[in-house]
């Protein structure tokens, strides 16, 4: 296959960039999107052209480091799959593809393809845990949790944290990672002490970062290569709302 | 009050107020239809509902009271949802700063992408629609406490009126058909199991309010009612 | 037997155990009391006083990002590092299947005896056995931690937490959270973490790589690290330094690790004095998805659960290029059922992997180079119907989808061993502290837990226990002990591993050669994988003796990387990675060659039984094999720690 891929390329945070459109040979179908890249990194060294940098790690789906906007798709669009795990079997001899950064005022771009995804780390520090220090846990079986309590919690824990959910939305809302995070957390016994306060806080640090607000469109949970559940913002805003009516007291 | 406040701090919390005001409206708008379908009872069951709004509550309150309790509940209303809806807007276009160059959606329905303009729209429509029927200064030969002569005139002596007319609701019932839905997210009813029920609840709102709203302009212009 | 034809392999003269640096340092007494005993006589930080002593931590997947955490809460002042844009993305994520504790809540009959007892066996008897039996009662008290964190492990009806079965273990003790058990642990680990970040005393380097340790007064006082995004080189001093690093898969080129997986950390800190053990031990894994072509960059695995009903096979006739479906039954070789009737499909890792090549080096593999064998499912979808099979593992059936462009559905899927897991590491005692004094290893970084060969849900297990329970104990006594003085960073120490640091990255920019850093990496993968792989003979270790040293030659005077340092620049990074790793498979290979029994992961053609199957010798090579650092992996010097099997009688690993 021969494929044309415009390409943003940007030198630095403060650079401005451009999209570049460059020729890629010998293309296999069997090539993971990222191993197509690669090939052509390869061809620009060995034409003394930097190469383009982007943000990958395990190539199994799972670490949440890839990511990219793919024909204005993120993660080019297939049901339930990350940028490394897209194949090119799913496109055709001679097209051109459009790749682009991940875009939001949350996620500024630090060279290429590759953006910072740091405000996400915030939001978990604002809250996105249980105070459970190492050490002061009662038995495992201490407590049951009905099997279709920890199963939605695990729906909702299974997010990557790729930044999909806002690079797809039109407001560049980070409401579905958000609420992920609530939603796996509230559904649990031990979550109930702090869920109050953690979604006060993790809402206020949510909003700081710059991302947009939510309208309610779904292209988050289209995007979201762990499909979680446009459902899960429902419930953060019910959280929220309680908890602000309670003024974050979680004693009436 | 308190929380109140604090919700406005919050985009969630200027969304809820957008919501439960959303759900004022959109109360007033059901009933606004069904009144407007009495036209079909006839001028002296039009006008006598008319009549009926402006004296609900009497004589047990003061003349007029609960018709400006009514106008005052809706205008706080507009206020609030429009003043969130601006301050959101501004928030979410600081969302993204620099465009992609090229973008695709998977899931957006066409009314959800169009939902501020949709009530841009809707928001001008109603200044007009005031001083079209209410007020009278855009009506010539409005007839004050004649609703049914001022309806029948206005779609059949101005021949714009009633696509102005319909346009507008088209704007309205698309606006409800995310809206309705929305509000039930953004308040945090929906549910997993309700996800169906609401997006149903969405979707007969959005059609039902058009097909209601717009078959007055559409009688009165087919030559139906005169 | 065929121990007698074991070939005169060249050895150095061996190093005497008595070496003080080889000290295990395991407490005295019976198995069961160790660690309590030890952590009695431990001395203790006083709380007031730990904010004032830096702890530094490398690496944030589930050893180092549980430790760094669990030092934050007791207040020492920590620094933590990771290459990744986030901590949460450390490649501990990608674990699949579970992790082991020896909770026996399924009453049949599991205890700590018993996990001690399989992972020492499971090992094939190369682990020390204080540091196993601690890590088997430490396994309960994991699960426990990982609850109150709020991971969603899977649980019955009933409420109470679901256990599965697991490779090399006849108890149910596997704790899974559906495929992601990795994912969730980690995720625990790190909200752990981010907790102590927003508390203050956990200051989170993300995109930051160490490239060396510095050493003063003979012991680790701090690390030198690059700022991957603006490219400065920092010096960051403190007490003491872990490193929780993970393994070095990648020296393979092609693993299932993730691509930015590498052995920097450690290598820096062995050619800085930290002994080596056993490198040549690695994990070849059975069920991953074959290479489809030159341009692949990385393994898939497939989870292990599917041997349970999936069956595997290659046509009986050699270079047969019939579709799956037309091979009669009878053309067909069972391979594994037929050389082990009693575990069958089911035979562990290091055995399974084994058995695929020898049918693929016959000339019967199937696909794309003859390199895979099927795993069929047609006889247990006839049996439980292809609902049944979906519900079980239609999330890994879509996986192999996405990734061949095959459905497993109706043709059986195609897998081919692949480097999972090493086993060697860094060498420590039984305070996970290496031979630099206040270097401390944790997690898959160092050797000590799993001997020759990993069981599954093990890595899970022994990453957490290091870093939760084991370190931050360790690591007080350390700081109490003192016994080493303040430093800053002016210390000539400090400008002298900067230096070096500055200097290697000046040295990489300036080369300007013709090929790509990746052309060397695969040409090493392919060279260590060819001679250091599922099979080792004499002959071809020797061989790689001699094509390693020339490929670094090449690397440092042809190898071309562009662009600058001072900013993100992705060939960079890689180069030192590699360049690292061309000097670790050199010294893989010397262990391999010095190693000449096959135990576990690592099988010496030389040494083996009639049949075909591994022949461990325990007179010869009951040690851990320690290296030390003298300027090039081919000067390296080996130490041995003879190991002592007090509560457990060495015995002969069968699954026939």
């Amino acid at each position: 296959m021969k494929i044309t891929i415009n390409v943003w390329r940007q030198k630095g945070a403060q650079a401005s960039g451009r999209l570049v459109k460059y020729q890629v040979d010998h293309v296999s179908p069997d090539m993971s999107f990222l191993e197509m890249l690669d090939i052509l990194n390869q061809q620009l060294i060995s034409k003394n052209e930097e190469p383009v940098a982007f943000d990958h790690d395990c190539r199994e789906g799972i670490c949440g480091s890839c990511g990219v906007m793919i024909n204005g798709l993120a993660h080019g669009g297939q049901l339930a799959t990350t940028t490394c795990q897209l194949h090119m079997r799913s496109f055709k001899d001679g097209d051109e593809i459009t790749v682009e950064p991940w875009r939001a005022k949350a996620f500024p771009v630090i060279k290429d393809l590759v953006v910072d995804r740091g405000a996400f780390d915030k939001i978990i520090q604002s809250g996105g845990y249980i105070s459970a220090g190492t050490g002061s846990a009662p038995d495992a079986n201490s407590t049951p949790i009905a099997k279709e309590n920890a199963d939605l919690s695990f729906d909702a824990a299974q997010c990557i944290g790729c930044g999909a959910c806002v690079a797809a939305c039109p407001n560049a809302s980070a409401m579905l990672f958000t609420s992920a995070k609530i939603a796996h957390l509230g559904l649990l016994p031990q979550g109930q002490p702090e869920r109050k306060s953690r979604v006060l806080n993790m809402v206020a640090t949510m909003d700081a970062a710059g991302f947009g607000g939510c309208t309610n469109i779904g292209e988050c949970s289209a995007a979201c290569p762990k499909e979680i559940g446009l459902h899960f913002i429902g419930r953060l805003n019910r959280d929220l709302l309680s908890a602000t009516i309670a003024g974050g007291s979680s004693v009436d | 009050m308190a929380a109140a406040l604090t919700l406005n701090q919050s985009t969630i919390g200027k969304k809820a107020i957008m919501a439960v005001t959303g759900i004022v409206l959109y109360g007033f708008v059901i009933v606004h239809m069904i009144g407007n379908l009495k036209i079909f009872e006839g001028p002296e069951g039009f006008n006598a509902y008319s009549h009926f709004l402006r004296v609900v509550g009497e004589p047990a309150l003061p003349a007029g009271t609960i018709l400006w309790v009514i106008r005052i509940v809706l205008l706080l209303s507009v206020i609030l949802h429009v003043t969130a809806a601006i301050q959101l807007t501004r928030i979410d276009n600081a969302g993204r700063p620099i465009a992609y160059k090229k973008v695709k959606r998977k899931q957006a329905s066409f009314a959800s992408l169009t939902l501020r303009w949709g009530g841009v729209t809707i928001f001008f429509f109603v200044i007009y629609h005031l001083l079209h029927f209410t007020v009278g200064t855009a009506l010539p030969g409005f007839i004050e406490g004649d609703p049914y002569h001022n309806v029948i005139t206005g779609f059949s002596s101005q021949v714009w009126a009633a696509p102005v007319y319909i346009v507008a609701v088209a704007a309205l019932g698309t606006h409800l058909y995310h809206g309705v839905w929305s509000a039930m997210q953004t308040l945090g009813i929906n549910t997993r199991r309700t996800e169906k029920l609401f997006r149903g609840i969405a979707v007969l709102s959005g059609v039902g309010l058009f097909a209601g709203f717009a078959t007055v302009p559409i009688v009165v212009l087919l030559g139906i009612l005169k | 037997m065929t121990t007698e034809t074991k070939p005169q392999v060249e050895t150095r003269k061996p190093v005497e155990y008595t070496d003080a640096r080889l000290n295990a340092n395991a407490p005295a007494g019976p198995l069961e009391q160790k660690w309590s005993k030890h952590k009695f006589e431990m001395k203790l930080v006083n709380p007031a006083n730990r904010r004032k002593h830096t702890i530094i931590v490398v690496g944030t997947g589930l050893a180092g990002g549980a430790a760094a955490a669990t030092l934050g809460e007791q207040g020492y002042n920590v620094k933590a590092f990771c290459y990744q844009d986030s901590a949460r993305r450390a490649h501990s994520i990608a674990a699949q299947g579970g992790i082991n504790a020896a909770k026996n809540y399924r009453n049949d009959g599991d205890s700590v005896q018993r996990l001690f007892y399989d992972t020492i066996k499971g090992g094939d008897f190369r682990a020390r056995e204080a540091n196993v039996y601690r890590l088997a009662e430490l396994s309960v008290n994991i699960i426990d931690q990982c609850v109150s964190q709020g991971v969603p492990f899977a649980r019955e009806y009933s409420g109470y937490l679901d256990n599965r079965s697991f490779g090399g273990a006849q108890v149910s003790r596997t704790f899974y959270a559906r495929g992601q058990t990795g994912q969730q642990l980690l995720l625990g680990a790190y909200s752990a973490l981010s907790r102590q970040v927003a508390a203050g005393t956990v200051q989170l380097n993300e995109r930051t790589e160490m490239l060396d340790i510095i050493i003063i007064d003979g012991r680790a006082r701090g690390i030198v690290t690059r700022d991957m995004v603006t490219g400065e080189i920092e010096s960051h001093l403190g007490d003491a330094v872990i490193l929780a690093t993970g393994g070095y898969s990648n020296v393979y080129y092609l693993s299932t690790n993730a691509m930015g997986c590498n052995v920097t950390a450690a290598w820096r800190a062995h050619k800085r004095g930290a002994f080596f053990a056993n490198p040549c031990y690695t994990q070849i894994h059975p069920t991953c998805i074959p290479v489809s072509g030159d341009h692949q960059s990385k393994l898939t695995l497939m989870s292990e659960s599917l041997r349970n009903d999936g069956r595997v096979w290659v046509p009986k006739e050699k270079g047969d290029a019939r579709s799956p479906d037309k091979v009669p039954e009878e053309e067909r070789d069972y391979f594994l059922e037929r050389r082990y009737p009693s575990y069958g499909n089911l035979a562990p890792r290091d055995i399974a992997s084994r058995a695929a090549k020898m049918v693929c080096d016959a000339g019967q593999g199937v696909g794309p180079g003859g390199l895979g064998v099927y795993l069929d499912f047609s006889a247990a979808m006839k049996r439980l119907g292809e609902n049944t099979v979906r519900a079980r593992y239609g999330n890994l059936f879509d996986m192999y989808e996405r990734i061949t462009g095959e459905n497993p559905y109706k043709v059986p899927m195609r897998i081919y061993p692949a480097v999972h897991y090493t086993m060697g590491g860094l060498w420590v005692d039984y305070n996970l502290m290496s031979t630099i004094p206040g270097m401390f290893v944790g997690g898959e970084a160092n050797f000590s837990d799993h001997g020759a060969n990993r069981l599954g849900a093990s890595a899970l297990m022994q990453g957490l226990a290091d870093g939760y329970f084991v370190l931050p104990s360790t690591i007080g006594n350390y700081v109490a002990t003192g016994g080493y003085s303040q430093v800053d960073s002016s210390h000539p120490a400090v400008a002298e591993a900067v230096n070096a640091v500055k200097d290697r990255i000046q040295k990489f920019l300036t080369i300007n050669g013709t090929r790509t850093v990746d052309s060397f990496h695969r040409e090493l993968g392919n060279i260590m994988w060819e001679y250091c792989g599922m099979s080792r003979t004499e002959e071809g270790l020797k061989k790689a003796l001699t094509l390693l040293p020339a490929l670094r030659e090449k690397f440092w005077s042809d190898v071309r990387v562009l662009g600058s340092g001072n900013e993100l620049n992705q060939e960079l990074e890689k180069a030192g990675r590699v360049a690292d790793f061309i000097e670790l498979g050199e010294l893989m290979v010397r262990d391999a060659l010095e190693r000449g029994e096959s135990c576990g992961g690592h099988f010496r053609e030389e040494s083996q039984t009639e049949e075909g199957e591994a022949l461990r010798n325990d007179d010869e090579y009951c040690y851990v094999a320690a290296w030390e650092h003298f300027g090039d992996p081919s000067q390296a010097v080996l130490h041995r720690e003879q190991l002592q099997f007090e509560s457990i009688k060495l015995a002969t690993r069968s699954y026939k």
